[in-house]
């Protein structure tokens, strides 16, 4: 009786000490930075005086102070805009090429595709600063075999890192480490629909354009949601690329990005405080955002299901 | 799961019955997808390729000769590289390694207990516990990474191994992974078997269960590795003493001065080169091993 009930103790307290680690290090390293962030963003310091002397600087409650100070600094915005127009072309262009290249091999009589597959998947094993740092090599006009080409035909080079054209450049670093994971993803996700169901199609006289189009791309959509959502947040989150690319060319500003902008107001100005707020700005938005997300394609998931 | 797609193709095959096609063209060669994914390697290759040559450029050469036409300078590019403030090159490669290794290491340990008991025990709280750790995923990592700073800084923990170590060592992604795979690959009959032959829990997981879960740990293994190598942002943060540094943040720095001193690009080239074998190395052989069937089993759950 007394042994019986004493394992029962022992597996009821076991999953807890298992999760243990875990949760000692999500509370230092998640939660109480967290915490920290905000109680720095609702904060602010006071100089007394000259300011010179021991407590002459004090820590004073700001309210919602730094808040309205981080949304109404026209920097943020533009910032924020700034990655918008970058995510409005990475994530599509990166997801239909990766959905296309996918697509293409899971297509009979294909070949050379193990090769092809290993070389655009290759990009994921290489660091995001070190992509920025190769393709910023090849934007440069002295270094770069496009400028050596427009030049032999005797067309206009664009300056690949100023205006419009920055954004395709940075855009397309981002797409050239991204769309071979994300083409992984949604090519096993194809290898595991059952050959019998292409069968059929074949059978009833589908051709491989109308089996991928009717076909394969529904029934792939969840991890196409997946990949989109992951897309999303790694956008919004654009730190290292442009930060690599800034020793290359005048036209990226420390704060050319949200969370550059983060990074600069707390090391470079040394204002923690706005820095906090800012970055709770972003983590909320970050937030809202996928948590939308998530609920529209579960509702959607669940109205399938339900047909 | 098919009747749902043969519902779907049904239509189809009514709307176009003209496009049945002949036996003969079966055995031809699907140029289009070939055609295609070739262009998209190449697209992938080409600044891999340009580094390879760049890299054997000396830098004079760098800018006088066509950008595909190897130079002559790779040995003393790797000399003066290697020369370069007393070899500390090097020591980026090391830290790197010693950062990623030791901190893959320790997340999959913690993915593994933690993924365990999310897959294994019933117990109130559990599902709270795993959203918590879950929401993890999405902070991005610069709202955390000022706070850390900040707070290791009153510890005095900065500009040190552990605060680039420590903060990564929970790995929302590698729990879940973790918990997954247990939830698919340990029967839970096994448990309740070693139960019945009164083992203790702490046994019945190391011995029995732990190697169940090997596969899908080698892919949280190298998912972890990887995400650390890449790291950029923590390092960036981090530290300030360069014999620290890995690798991502001394090319960046190298990069910094480069843009003063055109002399160091062809360092940075080299450097980039050299950092980028290892890795290509690496992926080339855990490739086979990689089980990427985890993710997408993780999207139909």
């Amino acid at each position: 009786m007394t042994s019986a009930r004493r394992k029962t103790y022992g597996v009821k307290g076991a999953p807890y000490l298992f999760l243990l680690p875990a949760t000692l290090l999500f509370a230092l390293f998640f939660a109480l930075p967290i915490g920290y962030a905000l109680w720095l963003s609702l904060h602010k310091i006071e100089v007394k005086g000259l300011g010179l002397g021991k407590g002459a600087r004090q820590e004073t409650w700001a309210g919602l102070g730094n808040y309205a100070d981080a949304l109404s600094d026209p920097e943020l915005l533009d910032g924020a805009l700034r990655v918008l127009g970058y995510g409005a072309i990475v994530v599509p262009v990166m997801l239909g090429l990766a959905l296309l290249f996918a697509l293409m091999l899971d297509t009979d009589r294909v070949r050379l595709a193990p090769f092809s597959r290993l070389a655009i998947f290759l990009p994921y094993a290489i660091p995001g600063v070190i992509a920025a740092l190769l393709w910023g090599f090849l934007y440069l006009p002295d270094l770069s075999p496009f400028h050596f080409v427009l030049d032999k035909l005797g067309l206009p080079q664009p300056d690949l890192l100023d205006g419009g054209p920055l954004y395709l450049s940075l855009s397309n670093i981002a797409v050239w480490g991204g769309t071979g994971f994300n083409m992984i993803v949604i090519y096993t996700s194809l290898r595991a629909i059952p050959a019998e169901v292409y069968e059929a199609a074949r059978l009833d006289g589908c051709s491989q354009l109308q089996i991928a189009l009717r076909i394969k791309i529904p029934m792939v959509a969840p991890s196409l949601v997946l990949t989109f959502f992951f897309s999303i947040i790694a956008t919004l989150q654009v730190f290292s690329e442009p930060t690599t690319l800034r020793p290359l060319t005048n036209s990226l500003s420390t704060t050319w990005s949200p969370l550059m902008k983060v990074y600069q107001d707390a090391f470079g100005k040394g204002d923690t405080y706005s820095a906090a707020a800012t970055a709770v700005i972003i983590a909320v938005v970050t937030l809202v955002l996928s948590f939308g997300f998530l609920r529209a394609a579960n509702s959607r998931n669940k109205q399938e299901e339900a047909r | 799961m098919s009747s749902v797609a043969l519902r779907k193709a049904a239509p189809a095959a009514g709307t176009t019955p003209g496009t049945v096609q002949g036996p003969p063209r079966r055995r031809r060669i699907a140029l289009v997808p070939t055609v295609t994914l070739l262009l998209g390697a190449l697209y992938c290759l080409l600044p891999v390729a340009w580094v390879v040559v760049a890299s054997t450029k000396s830098g004079r050469e760098l800018f006088s000769t066509f950008t595909f036409l190897p130079g002559t300078g790779f040995a003393d590019n790797v000399k003066d590289l290697s020369a370069y403030r007393g070899g500390v090159y090097w020591k980026w490669m090391g830290n790197s390694a010693l950062y990623a290794g030791l901190g893959a290491l320790l997340s999959t340990a913690v993915s593994a207990v933690s993924g365990y008991a999310l897959a294994i025990y019933r117990f109130r709280g559990r599902e709270t516990i795993f959203n918590i750790l879950l929401a993890g995923v999405l902070m991005p990592p610069v709202i955390l990474a000022v706070p850390q700073y900040l707070l290791l800084a009153k510890v005095d923990l900065t500009d040190t191994y552990a605060s680039v170590l420590l903060p990564l060592i929970l790995s929302p992604y590698g729990v879940y992974l973790a918990r997954i795979y247990t939830a698919a690959a340990v029967p839970s009959d096994v448990v309740e078997a070693g139960r019945m032959d009164s083992a203790s829990e702490w046994r019945i997981f190391s011995r029995i269960a732990l190697p169940m879960m090997i596969p899908g740990l080698v892919t949280v293994f190298l998912f972890q590795f990887v995400a650390i190598w890449n790291n950029f942002l923590l390092p960036y943060i981090m530290l300030s003493d360069d014999e620290k540094f890995p690798i991502t943040l001394g090319l960046f720095t190298l990069l910094e001065q480069g843009s003063n001193t055109p002399v160091l690009y062809t360092l940075v080239i080299t450097g980039a080169l050299l950092a980028v074998v290892p890795l290509i190395a690496l992926f080339l052989v855990i490739q086979r091993f990689w089980s990427l069937d985890l993710l997408s089993g993780a999207v139909k759950s």
